[in-house]
């Protein structure tokens, strides 16, 4: 018999072993998500995922899916929910989107577009982070990291170098480059690594290709994200 | 007294750029002064706000003067509206935050790049600076938000048309966005 769990009170097939993540994707159904990624192994840490499984609050990409659950997803109180997670994300960073290249194309930017973000309702933190423009052909800028850990990620399990972790604690935490000096430019990271373009904000950048797509034609200006699955 | 709804509108630590956007409503500006007059505003040149309906608020608080137009407003309007990504987040002009303020003026007035008789202006009619440039909800309370950089002039019009028209405003999700 298959098995199914409901989503809003749709019903959703399943295949044992996968997360609830996974069963909503495969039937077309958009659960607001940055740090999960179909290709990787779930890091459940940006918490936008959470939707109510049988009455509890559960993040959607590591709660595996059982038989007769009832998940609630696109309800007003999730969404103001995810609402405020993403704001604290817009202030613990220096998202400055009209200076920023990934603008446009920013899963970070349109997410906030899909939650009808309009403000920061936090006051914002201004942190300083450091930026590692060492690297030829990469550009690291902290202030717009999100620790996602998908750069991480895919380094370790893609692209076998492990050159990122996150290290330190509250608004201290940071990105680490695994190299002599801690920058990229002795990493061995290079410009076709998995690593090099799945960072969903623009923390980790390819160079000089920034603005090649006008205004009104990048990814997240004519569609929502939510439209953008089989992307994600 | 006129009935029309009264609009103040200012730019603290902005560029103008939303006011511009704002008066690319182009030929609908002759529709919207039949419903509003405009009170404080670069639009008028008055220079004091006098009580208005709705407050537009163009960038972000960096400096002493910034913060006494900015309560005036509040105190003045019963709306105010944050106006544009430096009223809402400080913008571009809160990059300096990541500076302490002395090394920022010494940049500019001492060892900026053909600077001539070098020296920091320090005559008492100028604002004193902040250390830091905050957006304008960190000093008020803001019952409205317009992002972009700047907003659209469609979304100045269907904020404003919507507000007039005594509809609680909505901006559809083509004209959100932050940049």
């Amino acid at each position: 018999m298959e098995q199914h769990i409901t989503i809003d009170g749709v019903i959703v097939p399943f295949k044992p072993g996968e997360t609830i993540m996974q069963a909503a994707s495969a039937a077309n159904i958009y659960i607001p998500h940055l740090c999960h990624h179909p290709e990787f192994k779930p890091h459940g840490s940006c918490k936008l995922c959470t939707v109510n499984v049988n009455g509890r609050n559960c993040s959607a990409c590591t709660f595996p899916a059982e038989f007769g659950q009832q998940v609630l997803n696109q309800t007003d109180e999730l969404n103001k929910l995810r609402l405020r997670i993403i704001q604290m994300l817009f202030v613990e960073g220096n998202h400055l989107c009209p200076a920023c290249e990934k603008s446009g194309n920013c899963k970070l930017q349109a997410t906030a577009y899909q939650l009808g973000m309009l403000d920061s309702h936090f006051p914002h933190f201004y942190k300083a982070h450091e930026v590692d423009s060492s690297h030829p052909d990469l550009m690291l800028d902290r202030n717009r990291c999100i620790f996602c850990t998908l750069c991480v990620r895919a380094s370790r399990d893609v692209d076998g170098k492990e050159i990122f972790e996150i290290s330190g604690r509250g608004i201290n935490k940071h990105l680490v480059v695994n190299s002599p000096s801690g920058k990229l430019h002795d990493s061995g990271m290079e410009m076709d690594d998995r690593a090099a373009d799945i960072c969903p904000t623009g923390a980790l950048l390819v160079k000089r290709q920034g603005f090649s797509v006008p205004i009104g034609k990048r990814t997240f200006d004519n569609h929502e994200i939510s439209e953008d699955l089989d992307e994600q | 007294m006129s009935s029309k709804i009264r609009v103040a509108t200012t730019s603290l630590a902005g560029c103008f750029g939303c006011h511009m956007s704002f008066l690319d409503i182009d030929e609908r500006f002759a529709d919207l002064v039949e419903l509003v007059e405009f009170n404080r505003s670069p639009i008028t040149d008055i220079k004091e706000c006098a009580e208005s309906d709705i407050g537009l608020v163009e960038g972000g608080v960096c400096n002493a003067e910034n913060v006494h137009v900015l309560r005036e407003f509040r105190n003045k309007c019963k709306i105010l509206v944050a106006v544009g990504a430096c009223a809402i987040n400080g913008g571009l002009p809160a990059m300096r935050n990541h500076l302490p303020l002395q090394a920022c003026l010494d940049a500019v007035y001492l060892d900026g790049t053909g600077v001539t008789n070098p020296q920091i202006p320090n005559d008492p009619e100028l604002p004193l600076l902040l250390e830091q440039v905050h957006p304008i909800h960190e000093i008020v309370n803001i019952d409205y938000s317009l992002p972009g950089c700047p907003p659209s002039a469609d979304v100045f019009w269907k904020f404003l048309t919507d507000l007039i028209a005594g509809r609680e405003p909505t901006l559809p999700a083509e004209l959100v966005h932050y940049d």
